[in-house]
């Protein structure tokens, strides 16, 4: 199959060269088993995505990319195919093990953004921390620095309730950022937001990709959003269609500016 | 996650929900209470039948004349005329499972002390009588062996009869006269009170049996024996062997009754005990059927909660929480609502057992024992109903819980 050749090339999108990629998957098949039908979802993606990449995922729906993100996010394991997180084989993993890797290796951000209701900003970033068994005092430091990355310092104590969607998404991102992650897969993380607010967030996703080699896997359907990664890959019936690096890239801090200022803080304090 | 993390988590999650958490907690509190309510209820009972038995005496088996029947006509107990002091005696010497023996006889008397008269039981006794009955003297002395053998004109009054007599007056050392004999006062009984049959113990006079044979009855057998066994345990074989013995001693041939009955009140008592006991089991365990019933209302909380916060627990495990963190925290939420529930519900027990005690005027005692059983029964509880919903919350798939709306 012509597709299979062009995945096959893990030197795609941004030179890499000898390092290990973040993430190598080898034919990876997914297979839903529900009674009587069975859903083939993945049906043997090969992938490399080396450190630092900004990689958007887009496809329709049903098209599989879901199912790779739960695959990547090692929410899920495949039923076939082998799937290497910074050279670890964690497809042979028990879900004690990828419970671990989940907590120290990745960073989730979901579209509903997912945060805890009741519950302040500081102690939702936290949270992975507790699970990592970070002492109290080095939880709350680190939580703080997260928000001031991304922008929220000064709202540390506010509940989601108190936040905007943006602000709200912000919340989750330094969440994901906390554990110092390999890599964060964000799940159409501006889907629900408007699209000043999708530019901003996806300007903390280019910083974090430029000033701190984050590796991103980013899911979307919104063509817009995905021209602010550096690499697109799409997905059709389980398998990848096209790989390609992002041509004409767009700055998210430059587009920014050309758009109008609304001043956030007054909108959601009224 | 550490332990603490796990306890804070859990207040949090309940703190959220003040009013369910209190209505949950609702059914543990009055499971415990009601037990320990029932338990302490019934312990103060069984308390008090204790300490009527320990009132009754040491361990006593009561031999008293039979009846005979002379020409078909029978007359009533204490009949007899053939209950002796020799009687007494033997068993005292040859029965080793009696420890004390007292000879008793004893009569109705008109008592008279200055313009004062009051009608009572005088019951002449052997020095032993009193630690049988265990019945110290208040005021005065006991009287002696010698006063025994002498038929000495003294004798114990009891608290009631020196009320009627002397009024606030101390009457030891003076004299009353009964059946126009003098008779010394040398001591006042301690207050009996009633009797587990509801007779005044303390309207009664003790004398030397001697006194009361010679100047009051004019007898030279004995009405009854009071002896004491050496153990709970050796009042049956002693009655037994007392049977035997007299039956001897009488020449009774195998075909002729008794001429003599043998009591030992304990055994009414005891049966009464046991009665009370298996009361307070019975109420104990209807009362736990409510703390059951606060269990499933927790399991069914716990279910509700565990379904409400589907997306919480999807988020908690995409961020690295395991199965076994999802399982403690859900558990711990149980534990904290029956543990509380639980430590509640024992100041409520205790709370009604004293408003029982003090408006009802039951006796209540809660044992110290069943304060702990319970917390640890609730705590029990709270794992037992928490363990089906916590697990359900560990099997949920992060992808399905994440979805969830």
């Amino acid at each position: 199959m012509p597709e299979n050749v062009l995945e096959s090339q893990p030197e795609t999108g941004v030179s890499g060269g000898s390092t290990t990629p973040i993430i190598r998957v080898e034919n990876l098949h997914k297979t839903y088993d529900l009674g009587e039908v069975q859903v083939h979802a993945l049906r043997g993606i090969s992938l490399d995505i080396l450190p630092g990449e900004f990689v958007a995922i887009m496809g329709a729906s049903g098209s599989g990319k879901s199912t790779f993100m739960n695959l990547a996010g090692c929410l899920d394991r495949a039923t076939r195919g082998r799937y290497f997180l910074e050279g670890q084989d964690v497809s042979t993993f028990s879900k004690r093990q990828l419970a671990h890797i989940r907590n120290r290796k990745i960073g989730f951000v979901f579209q509903g953004f997912n945060l805890l209701p009741r519950t302040s900003a500081v102690e939702n970033v936290e949270l992975p921390l507790i699970y990592g068994g970070v002492a109290h005092e080095e939880r709350v430091a680190r939580a703080r620095e997260a928000l001031r990355i991304v922008g929220l310092a000064g709202r540390e104590d506010h509940h989601p309730s108190q936040l905007s969607g943006g602000q709200q998404q912000r919340v989750a991102i330094a969440r994901a950022l906390i554990n110092n992650p390999s890599l964060v897969l964000a799940d159409e993380p501006t889907g629900n937001l408007d699209s000043r607010t999708s530019v901003e967030i996806m300007e903390i996703f280019q910083r974090l990709s430029k000033e701190r080699n984050l590796t991103i896997l980013l899911v979307t359907h919104e063509p817009d959003i995905a021209r602010y990664a550096n690499r697109v890959v799409l997905f059709r019936d389980g398998k990848v269609r096209r790989d390609e690096p992002v041509e004409d890239r767009a700055d998210a801090a430059d587009v920014l500016k050309t758009l109008p200022v609304i001043d956030e803080d007054e909108e959601e304090e009224s | 996650m550490d332990l603490q993390a796990v306890i804070r988590v859990a207040l949090r999650a309940l703190a959220r929900n003040k009013m369910r958490t209190a209505l949950t907690m609702l059914g543990i509190i009055i499971g415990v209470g009601a037990v320990i309510c029932t338990v302490a209820i019934g312990e103060g009972a069984s308390n008090q039948v204790q300490e009527q038995i320990r009132n009754l005496g040491d361990n006593i088996v009561f031999v008293a004349a039979g009846s005979v029947s002379q020409g078909g006509v029978r007359m009533g107990s204490a009949a007899t005329k053939t209950l002796t002091v020799a009687d007494a005696k033997a068993i005292q010497q040859q029965i080793p499972m009696i420890a004390r023996v007292s000879p008793g006889v004893g009569s109705r008397v008109q008592v008279v002390y200055g313009n004062q008269n009051w009608n009572t039981r005088v019951s002449g006794v052997g020095p032993e009588f009193l630690e049988i009955r265990r019945w110290p003297v208040a005021n005065g002395s006991a009287f002696s062996d010698h006063e025994v053998e002498a038929a000495a004109n003294v004798c114990l009054l009891g608290p009631t009869v020196v009320e009627n007599l002397f009024g606030s007056e101390d009457p030891v050392n003076q004299t009353v006269r009964i059946q126009n004999l003098p008779f010394r006062v040398i001591g006042v009984l301690a207050s009996k009170g009633q009797s587990p049959f509801g007779q005044d113990e303390d309207d009664t006079i003790l004398m030397p049996f001697t006194t009361v044979q010679k100047k009051i009855s004019g007898i030279d057998w004995l009405q009854f024996v009071m002896c004491s066994a050496i153990s709970p345990e050796a009042i049956n074989p002693a009655r037994q062997q007392i049977a035997g013995l007299l039956r001897q001693r009488h020449r009774l041939r195998p075909n002729e009754d008794d001429d003599f009955i043998i009591r030992s009140p304990m055994d009414l008592a005891n049966a009464q005990a046991q009665a009370g006991k298996i009361m307070t089991l019975l109420l104990a365990s209807i009362a736990s059927v409510s703390l059951l019933v606060g269990g499933i209302g927790i399991m069914n909380i716990m279910l509700v909660s565990v379904t409400e916060r589907t997306r919480e627990i999807g988020v908690r495990m995409a961020v690295g929480a395991t199965e076994e963190d999802v399982q403690m925290q859900f558990l711990s939420e149980a534990m904290v609502l029956s543990l509380f529930g639980g430590s509640a519900g024992v100041l409520f027990g205790v709370g009604a057992s004293i408003g029982v005690s003090s408006m009802l005027q039951w006796p209540t005692r809660i044992p110290p024992l069943a304060i702990v059983i319970a917390v640890l029964f609730s705590a029990g509880v709270g794992i037992f109903f928490g363990y089906y919903p916590a697990r359900k919350a560990a099997r949920l798939d992060p992808i399905e819980a994440l979805r969830y709306e």
